[in-house]
């Protein structure tokens, strides 16, 4: 993974509620062994028409879909199906962060193992960004991981929240297996006092 | 296991017994480290962890707490006969590979195991009380029924388990779902999950776990326990589960990999320690009066736009936040509805009962029981696909198979089937279903495909009629 650094960005507006991770990325595209090429069917089922063409009209097919590295998402966000295709489709396509008022949980862990911070604002905030971004496409937020801070587009900061050792992992770009593994003697240590309530597979 | 060192502890819910009974470590500033009891794995969220494990040259720690299965992509038609999509074959090709390199237990398209992940771990006696559980597959919560703490995770995390047999996770919020009262005849578990997710919306237990507790909830059998803790994701809650009783015990008792002899024992003195201690609070509440309960039917493009079958669709003009409003115009809109209407006697193409919510033996049985000596309305195509080879066993020799063949429909293979659509089952731009699954997000069934979720008698009864009908006209 690479380091996640501070960057500013326009914003694309999905203000809708509750988008779920089959409208991310449709479970037919989830028969693939590896993770290539899911950008380019990231909303696949909203952004072509039945012939397989480009709707003009929808989010990521006009210019602030294809520059903005910030998704700004209706409320719960990324509900539905635990899928990991759903970031790997967002991250691939060139999202580097989502802002909504909340977001489902799996989504979220899946997300923040993937490099795409997903930033939970207040409601009058996420109303306040929809209004600066209508007024002028072209207003940018600034998003700083350190800091943990949104710079809005009329100059203000916000704090936002994240858990601090996904954050850490962010910011030095490693993932949490490492982590895991360094811990082997406590997860052996934990084997060998682990009642044994199961016949496991082995045995059986 | 509630007490440490003799001392009493502060009183307890399930959850935090399960969660206090798995923690490897906690370290300052890092999630807790949880150790897994069983991890399920199928062909989908899996082959991109496996590759993760190549590349770092790494085994799987536990292949002795681990199950592989296809279910997700696998064609529903006689399994002698080839996988047409070649995509599909070669990630099933690829998943058997997978576990054969690490020394996996794999149900495999010809094993008579064979089945969709959350039927086959009951069913094999593999789930058990007190266990923590997890799959890439976020209806993972079925194991719940068990007084499990099972839930979904993502294919990095399913890299970690097959590495380190640990995840790294957070506490949730507890969240008791409180049922009580008798369900009225023709009304079952569907109804009652259902019913949760359209009062608490799909968002409603984000960050918590549902303990469902109550008598209703104590009264049903294990099969229809699964089908209220399989939805708990669709109420946001990425675990719900039920504390452990005789139901429990009984059915687990004599399958293939449940404790034997002096160790079902021990598993017995261990598993009663688990239900939730008296005085021991939730952070969340929620009453559910069972006897006011209708079947319920959904009308849009989440679990949570649910309504009981006599009630009319609502009207978005009727809803003031404007965002909500247009949400659900939206999902009318997809569904070609009229609002202010109840979806009774409206016309459907197909009718699916399956899925890991209802493709249990009693699933079959009750809709069997509604189509015994009926035909299937001409104009609608009927998919019964039994949820593993061993309900369809079952279910043939009960007869069952005949009797969904004779009223016309459509008697097919284990897997997950036209619940994902990922396999060929799916529904033509436009049509409508009755499904006994458990999402009807768009497209969920079929691009274009518009989904009304009910339970196994309503699918029945709308096959039946070829509308969408009150099973209780036909009892």
């Amino acid at each position: 993974m690479e380091k996640f650094t501070a960057f500013t960005s326009r914003l694309a507006p999905l203000a809708i509620d509750n988008i779920d991770t089959d409208q991310i990325i449709p479970a037919r595209f989830l028969k693939t062994t590896s993770k290539a090429g899911l950008g380019d069917q990231l909303f696949y089922d909203w952004r072509y028409d039945a012939e397989g063409n480009p709707k003009a009209d929808f989010l990521i097919n006009r210019e602030e879909g294809r520059v903005a590295n910030v998704l700004l998402a209706g409320d719960n966000f990324g509900c539905g199906s635990s899928r990991e295709h759903a970031p790997w489709a967002l991250t691939q396509y060139g999202f580097r962060a989502v802002i909504s008022t909340s977001f489902a949980d799996i989504f979220r862990g899946n997300s923040l193992k993937n490099s795409l911070l997903p930033i939970v604002v207040a409601p009058e905030t996420h109303k306040a960004l929809l209004a600066a971004v209508e007024k002028d496409p072209a207003a940018t937020v600034t998003v700083d991981l350190a800091t943990q801070t949104l710079t809005l587009p009329d100059g203000s900061k916000i704090a936002f929240p994240i858990d601090e050792f996904a954050k850490q992992c962010m910011l030095e770009g490693v993932d949490e297996l490492g982590y895991i593994l360094a811990q082997n003697d406590a997860i052996t240590a934990f084997e060998a006092k682990r009642p044994l309530t199961v016949n496991t597979l082995a045995q059986a | 296991m509630s007490k440490e060192n003799g001392t009493a502890t502060k009183p307890r819910t399930i959850i935090e017994k399960v969660w206090d009974n798995h923690i490897v470590s906690e370290q300052p500033g890092a999630p807790t480290l949880l150790f897994i009891d069983l991890h399920l794995v199928h062909e989908v969220t899996s082959p991109q962890a496996f590759s993760g494990l190549r590349e770092r040259g790494l085994q799987v720690r536990r292949p002795d707490l681990t199950i592989g299965t296809t279910d997700h992509s696998i064609p529903t038609h006689d399994r002698n006969l080839p996988i047409l999509d070649k995509i599909a074959e070669a990630q099933i090709t690829q998943f058997e590979k997978n576990c054969r390199d690490f020394g996996i237990p794999f149900f495999g398209p010809h094993s008579d195991k064979q089945g969709i992940v959350h039927i086959i771990g009951p069913e094999q006696g593999l789930t058990q009380p007190g266990m923590t559980v997890v799959c890439g597959d976020s209806h993972t919560a079925t194991h719940g029924a068990f007084g499990a703490l099972a839930f979904g995770i993502g294919t990095s995390q399913v890299e970690h388990v097959l590495a380190t047999q640990c995840l790294l996770q957070s506490r949730s919020k507890t969240f008791e779902v409180r049922v009580e009262g008798s369900l009225k005849q023709g009304v079952g578990a569907k109804d009652i999950i259902l019913n949760l997710i359209s009062r608490i919306g799909i968002g409603g237990g984000n960050g918590c776990v549902f303990e469902y507790a109550g008598s209703a909830i104590r009264s049903l059998s294990m099969e229809e326990r699964m089908t209220v803790c399989n939805m708990s994701i669709e109420g946001g809650a990425r675990a719900g589960l039920i504390a452990p009783d005789e139901t429990t015990y009984q059915y687990i008792a004599g399958r293939p990999y449940a404790p034997k002899g002096a160790g079902w024992h021990h598993a017995l003195d261990l598993w009663r320690q688990l239900p939730t201690d008296d005085g021991a609070t939730f952070d969340k509440r929620i009453d559910i009066d069972a006897s006011t309960l209708e079947p319920m039917i959904t009308f849009g493009t989440n679990p949570g736009m649910g309504i009981p079958i006599s009630a009319p669709v609502p009207d978005p003009s009727s809803i003031s936040d404007p965002v909500e409003r247009e949400s659900l115009g939206k999902a009318l809109r997809y569904m070609d509805l009229p609002s202010g209407r109840p979806l009774l006697g409206h016309p459907i193409n197909v009718v699916f009962i399956g899925s890991c919510t209802n493709s249990r033996i009693s699933d079959l049985r009750a809709a069997a029981n509604v189509l015994r000596g009926r035909k299937v309305n001409p104009n609608v195509r009927v998919m019964v696909v039994p949820g593993s080879q061993q309900v369809k066993s079952q279910a043939q020799a009960e007869g069952l198979d005949r009797i969904f063949k004779e009223a016309g429909a459509d008697w097919r293979e284990a897997g997950c089937s036209m619940c994902i659509a990922m396999n060929g089952d799916q529904l033509a731009p436009g049509e409508y279903s009755v499904s006994t699954s458990n999402r009807n997000f768009e497209g969920r069934q079929g691009k274009g495909g518009r989904t009304f979720l009910a339970s196994p008698l309503t699918a029945a009864a709308s096959a039946v009629t070829g509308v969408v009908t009150d099973v209780r006209t036909l009892l």
